[in-house]
């Protein structure tokens, strides 16, 4: 049994950091073969929030499931640090109540039940969730499921978070809020993240660098830093301008 | 309410067809009873029915009951072994064709004359719906449930205990329903295979002093256990499973 190190609130950021180079991947799919990722590059150095975007289809799902280490490239180098992921949809399990699912990845390395639950509730409560420990994911909001979801990948306990488009289900205004939510959590809690997301602005918004995928196979076209201090207005000039070089870098012209 | 008269209205037409079919002279009372002899069977053998259902019934709920235990462990097993699914899945499959006539006379030599024989009989066409059922429910986990825990560093039987058990017990629940009126006709055969008890075996003996009536009765009584069984077992789930179907 792995001996689990329990996180603390405010004590739980580790360095780590993300190396993709060069790396190419290609499925099998019936007798086609579909390249999903042709010499893509992308690094992260610790507590670094790098959004990652692209067209549908570009691979950015199976560059974060290399970076987790659920695939091996066929080509290129891929070295990360521990990283938990955020899947596209909440996968929050139906059966469980808010603070059980929170405490997942706890119970997931052996921890026993009561434990991560008294581990977990602080956190709840932190995330804006106090009331709701014992309610079910179908009585709970989308963006409180999402952060259900983004507590139980941060309770994983890895210094690195692959963040599957989180907020892609939420209706517009909740997405935006969410947004916020984020910045000031991992302005709480540093955390080294890769963001992927089709949201440009959410890209530009919380991350400190934007890379740029081309279509399938994706590679990095583009980087784009964004040195603006926190928190940002998405109707700044400054976002607006990235925004702006970040659709041009993806061959739409706003 | 409306939907009890619904419900009753049907039965009284349906009952009222077959007494009127028969009092007509559509049928011979002693092939096809009219639905008041039944009624008066239910009655006057009431003492004789009732102490032979508690024996049929009995066999049926433990017989379900290991059904269940055996179908969940064959379940979990062959979830886990694709050795094991490729050899033990078609013997499962097989079991079923086997007829009782054939295993009855075995059974009884293995464990004697009683309610052990009839139990396995019972388990054994029982256990089938539960098996697949359970399997699906096991095998229809979100990949990406599976790929997440996997990022939590989970092992293969974390899995199972967090995600997939649960998950599948929906599905369990379906087995065993669709599995209760199979064990009732099971205990029925198994009785008929050899008995001295139970609703079958009363079947058998009114059916050839020619009391139709009294057959009859005890057929009905079979479907209403099964009927009680399936609404019980609809019940257990709601309450063990309040999450599934009916969210809060």
């Amino acid at each position: 049994m792995i001996e689990v190190s329990a996180p603390e609130p405010r004590e739980l950021a580790t360095p780590g950091g993300v190396l993709v180079d060069g790396v190419d991947r290609t499925f099998r799919v019936r007798r086609t073969e579909v390249a999903a990722l042709a010499g893509m590059s992308l690094s992260a150095a610790p507590g670094e929030i790098v959004g990652v975007v692209g067209p549908s289809g570009c691979g950015k799902t199976t560059l974060l499931e290399l970076i987790c280490g659920l695939q091996q490239p066929d080509s290129g180098l891929v070295r990360s640090d521990p990283a938990a992921l955020m899947p596209q949809r909440d996968l929050l399990l139906p059966w469980a109540t808010a603070l059980d699912n929170a405490a997942l990845a706890l119970r997931a390395r052996g921890m026993p039940r009561a434990e991560a639950r008294e581990l977990a509730r602080p956190w709840l409560v932190r995330f804006g969730l106090e009331g709701f420990e014992d309610t079910r994911p179908a009585a709970l909001s989308g963006g409180m499921r999402q952060r259900v979801a983004f507590l139980r990948t941060v309770l994983a306990g890895k210094p690195v978070l692959a963040l599957d488009e989180p907020f892609a289900a939420l209706d517009a205004l909740t997405r935006i809020q969410m947004q916020g939510w984020l910045d000031h959590v991992l302005a709480d809690e540093p955390r080294t993240v890769v963001l992927v997301t089709h949201d440009v602005e959410e890209a530009v918004v919380l991350g400190d660098r934007v890379v740029v995928m081309s279509p399938r196979p994706g590679r990095a076209v583009a980087t784009i830093a964004v040195d603006l201090p926190r928190p940002r207005h998405r109707t700044s000039p400054e976002v607006l301008e990235l925004r702006g070089r970040a659709l041009e870098a993806l061959g739409v012209h706003s | 309410m409306r939907r009890v008269i619904g419900v009753i209205a049907i039965l009284a037409l349906l009952l009222g067809i077959w007494e009127v079919y028969v009092d007509a002279g559509g049928a011979d009372p002693l092939f096809l009873p009219a639905p008041h002899s039944i009624a008066k069977a239910l009655v006057d053998d009431r003492s004789l029915l009732w102490s032979n259902f508690l024996v049929t019934a009995e066999e049926v709920l433990l017989g379900i009951l290991l059904a269940a235990v055996v179908g969940l462990a064959v379940s979990i097993a062959i979830h886990f072994s694709h050795a094991l699914r490729d050899a033990v899945y078609p013997l499962v499959v097989a079991s079923q064709t086997v007829p009782i006539p054939m295993l009855a006379p075995v059974l009884v030599f293995w464990l004697g004359f009683g309610l052990r024989d009839k139990l396995v009989i019972v388990a054994l066409v029982s256990f089938f719906s539960i098996v697949v059922a359970t399997l699906d429910g096991l095998r229809a986990v979100d990949p990406d449930m599976v790929k997440l825990m996997r990022t939590f560093d989970a092992s293969r039987r974390r899995i199972f205990m967090h995600v997939e058990l649960p998950a599948a017990l929906p599905a369990v629940f379906t087995g065993a329903k669709i599995a209760v009126p199979v064990a009732v006709i099971g205990a029925y055969l198994a009785e008929l295979a050899g008995s001295n008890a139970g609703l079958g075996y009363i079947f058998q003996q009114a059916n050839a002093q020619l009391l139709e009536p009294r057959a009859y009765a005890a057929v009905f009584i079979q479907a209403v256990f099964a009927i009680t069984l399936f609404v019980l077992l609809t019940g257990v789930e709601r309450v063990v499973l309040p999450w599934h179907r009916n969210p809060e």
